[in-house]
Parts: C-alpha cells; sequence; structure tokens
C-alpha cells in the first residue's frame, strides 16, 4: 500500500496528475491511498518549488508539470 | 531516437517557413472568396483577422516550441541554486533575467517565493524574479518583434527587466522581511529544501518542447482569438486617429495612469492582448502609453495579487503594486517623450 501525496493549489495539472495516478495505479493493481494536499503551508511545508508536486511514503519524488505516465509507473513499480 | 526528431523537426520547420510565406496571399484569397472589398469596413476588418490569426499562431506553434527546449535547461531548482547567496545588487540583475527563461506558472508563485527565500535568497533578490517573470513573458516578446519589430521587442525586453530590477531593489532596501505573514516566517526559520535533480536526453528536450506547445497554444488559442477578433473590430470600424486624442502623444498627461488603471483588472494573457495592442497603435495611440496598458494587464493582474495576498501582509503588497505601477508609468511617459 502506497501514500500517495499530490501537492498543488488546486490547478488544472494538478487535477490531471492525481487523474492520471488514479488510473495507472487501477491498470497496474496497485493499492494507493491518494492524497489532495491544497494547502499552501503544507505544500511549502515539502520545500517544492513548483506544482504539481508528488509525494510518495513521505518523500519528493516530482515537482512542476504532470508527470509522464511511465514516470508514474515506475513509482508504483518500485516496491 | 534523436535522429528521428532532427527529420522530423526539419520537415515541420519547412512547412512552417511555407506556410508564413503564403500569409498575405491567404488573407487576400479569403477576403476574395467572401465578395468583400478591403475598402469596406467589414472587408478590411476580416483581412486583418483572417491574416493575423494564421500569422500569430505560427508564430507562436515555432516560439513556444524553442523555449520549451530552452526552459528545460532552466528548472526552477537551478534557479534557486544559481540564485541563492547572491546580494542585492547583482543578484537583482541576475534574478531579473532569470525570470525570463525559468518556466514559471502563476499557481506555482507561492511556492517558489518561499523555496527561493528559504534557500537565502534576499527578499529585494526574490521580487526582482517574481517580477521579471510574469512581466517579461517571452510569448509577449515574440510577438512584439514579429508585429512590430526588434526595437520595439528590445525596449519592451530593457524596461521590463530594469523595473524588476529597480523594483527589487527598492523593495530590498526597505528591508520589509517582517511584513511577509507569519506562517512564511516560521518555514524560513525552519530548513525545508529538497530538490530534485533531473538529466534529461535531446529527445526528452524536444518531447518537452512539444509538450509546451500543446500546452500553451492549446490554452492560449481562445484569448488570441478573442484578441484578433477585437482588434479587427477596432482596425475596421474605428476611424484612423480616434486613438490619438485619448492615447496618442497630444492626449492629456492622465492618459497613461488611466491606461495602467484600466489595465489591472484586466485578466487576459500576452497572446490576447497583443493584437489588441497592434490595432490601438494603427489607429493613433502612443507607444508608450499602449506599452504601459500592456505591462499592467500582464504584471498587475489583480489574481496574481489575491495569490500573493496569502504570504504578504499588505503593507508588502501595497508596496510591490505601488513599486510596479510607478516602473511602469515611468516606461510609459519616457516612451512617449523619447520615440
Amino acid at each position: 500500500m502506497k501514500d500517495i501525496k499530490v501537492l498543488g493549489s488546486g490547478c488544472s495539472k494538478c487535477k490531471s496528475t492525481i487523474k492520471l495516478i488514479e488510473e495507472a495505479a487501477k491498470a497496474g493493481g496497485v493499492e494507493v491511498r491518494l492524497e489532495k494536499v491544497e494547502d499552501l503551508k503544507d505544500i511549502a511545508g515539502y520545500g517544492i518549488l513548483s506544482t504539481p508536486g508528488v509525494v510518495i511514503d513521505g518523500k519528493v519524488v516530482h515537482a512542476g508539470g504532470v508527470p509522464s505516465r511511465e514516470k508514474i509507473e515506475q513509482w508504483l513499480e518500485a516496491a | 531516437m534523436t535522429g528521428r526528431w532532427i527529420a522530423g523537426l526539419a520537415a515541420a520547420g519547412a512547412a512552417w517557413v511555407f506556410a508564413y510565406l503564403q500569409l498575405p496571399a491567404f488573407a487576400d484569397g479569403i477576403v476574395g472568396l467572401l465578395g468583400l472589398s478591403r475598402a469596406t469596413h467589414l472587408g478590411e476588418a476580416l483581412h486583418f483577422f483572417f491574416y493575423d490569426t494564421p500569422k500569430v499562431l505560427l508564430l507562436l506553434t515555432g516560439i513556444v516550441f524553442v523555449i520549451g527546449v530552452i526552459q528545460t535547461f532552466f528548472s526552477p531548482e537551478r534557479t534557486r541554486l544559481l540564485l541563492s547567496g547572491k546580494r542585492l545588487g547583482a543578484g537583482n540583475v541576475m534574478a531579473a533575467s532569470l525570470g525570463i527563461v525559468t518556466p514559471f506558472c502563476s499557481c506555482s508563485a507561492v511556492p517558489l517565493f518561499i523555496g527561493l527565500l528559504s534557500a537565502g535568497v534576499p527578499l529585494g533578490v526574490t521580487f526582482s524574479f517574481l517580477i521579471s517573470a510574469p512581466m517579461v513573458n517571452e510569448v509577449a516578446l515574440v510577438l512584439l518583434f514579429g508585429l512590430f519589430g526588434w526595437k520595439v521587442a528590445a525596449l519592451y525586453l530593457g524596461l521590463g527587466l530594469l523595473i524588476a530590477i529597480v523594483a527589487g531593489l527598492v523593495i530590498g532596501g526597505l528591508r520589509m522581511e517582517r511584513h511577509l505573514e507569519d506562517w512564511v516566517r516560521a518555514i524560513l526559520a525552519g530548513n525545508a529544501a529538497h530538490s530534485v535533480g533531473e538529466t534529461m536526453s535531446w529527445p526528452q528536450r524536444f518531447a518537452a518542447g512539444a509538450h509546451h506547445v500543446g500546452d500553451i497554444v492549446g490554452n492560449v488559442w481562445p484569448y488570441v482569438l478573442a484578441g484578433i477578433a477585437l482588434g479587427a473590430g477596432i482596425h475596421g470600424y474605428v476611424p484612423e486617429d480616434f486613438m490619438a486624442a485619448i492615447m496618442g502623444k497630444g492626449a492629456p498627461w492622465w492618459s497613461v495612469p488611466a491606461a495602467v488603471a484600466l489595465g489591472v483588472p484586466m485578466y487576459t494573457n500576452a497572446a490576447g492582448i497583443i493584437p489588441i495592442l497592434e490595432a490601438l497603435l494603427g489607429k493613433g495611440a502612443a507607444l508608450g502609453t499602449a506599452l504601459a496598458f500592456m505591462m499592467s494587464v500582464i504584471a498587475l493582474s489583480a489574481p496574481e495579487m489575491v495569490i500573493l495576498r496569502k504570504v504578504l501582509k499588505p503593507r508588502l503588497i501595497a508596496v510591490f503594486a505601488g513599486v510596479v505601477a510607478g516602473g511602469i508609468l515611468l516606461v510609459g511617459y519616457v516612451f512617449n517623450l523619447v520615440l
């Protein structure tokens, strides 16, 4: 079970990032707990410079722009 | 993979140049097909629309691609690294320049702002970046170059940088750190600096450029169309020299401040505002007044102020808006005097 957080203040790119991760998780049969972090204070606390950012199990793996499908699959595969 | 991209890009480039050369014939053809003459108001307005629309879209596609590739070399993380530990002065010049090439979206303004400050970038230097990034807009720069020539583009670039540098110096000199919101200062006291380092291959950079085109052109085309339609209306129906009285060189002193004030509540992007600018200039508006209006629309938008209000206390927001507005006013007057 992966704990995934998507950081972003609700722009359209953040929404498509969440959708992409949901789809990839479903397709790969990976169990995830997806959480949206919209509060600016919390986002800034992760130290990212541009949104959307992705945090997996407490670690920042991506910042700025919608991640590619391949990238998401790699994250999901990595144990 | 790289070879395929290069072949594809060469073909696309050739098609681009061919299409660009056909623009006047295309507009003439459409107006002719509709059985209209350019001597009529409607014919002239439609000609403007069918000439400018493909022209602006072609310019946008080409340039946004190139910029998308360039931006892969300047991530926000890299910019932060370059700026950390810089002092007021040289740091402001660098920050304003980096503001042009660093990918920036207004929804990331707050995280970027905090990220820069937490890496030890002085407040004044951070503001130079924050002002230059939206104001010296690459799309605007390219469109100005395409529609008005290199002089206007260079003036816009130079004065935009100057405003960003000077405004940052002023804000830095006023020592307004305590006018940051308290939660921001709390974060700065702790240390939060992760960075995601990535290196890219050329095909990845090209793909990023293509993605950038889809992103930007996909988002701005309605603004461009609306801007050109409005511009076409002004071009075809507003009498010559109509603007000269309100926005021209002989206009009263308040025409520049009025143009700036008018720009604040307007929220569009550079791509939409420039066709309007073209039409206004064609009707006798002075360049300084028109540019002041454009810069105000781009750099002093109300929604951006709302976002920044989350990190800045009212006084700092007021200083920020005041300094930028003052700079734009000055640009307007200087342009009107010089040109």
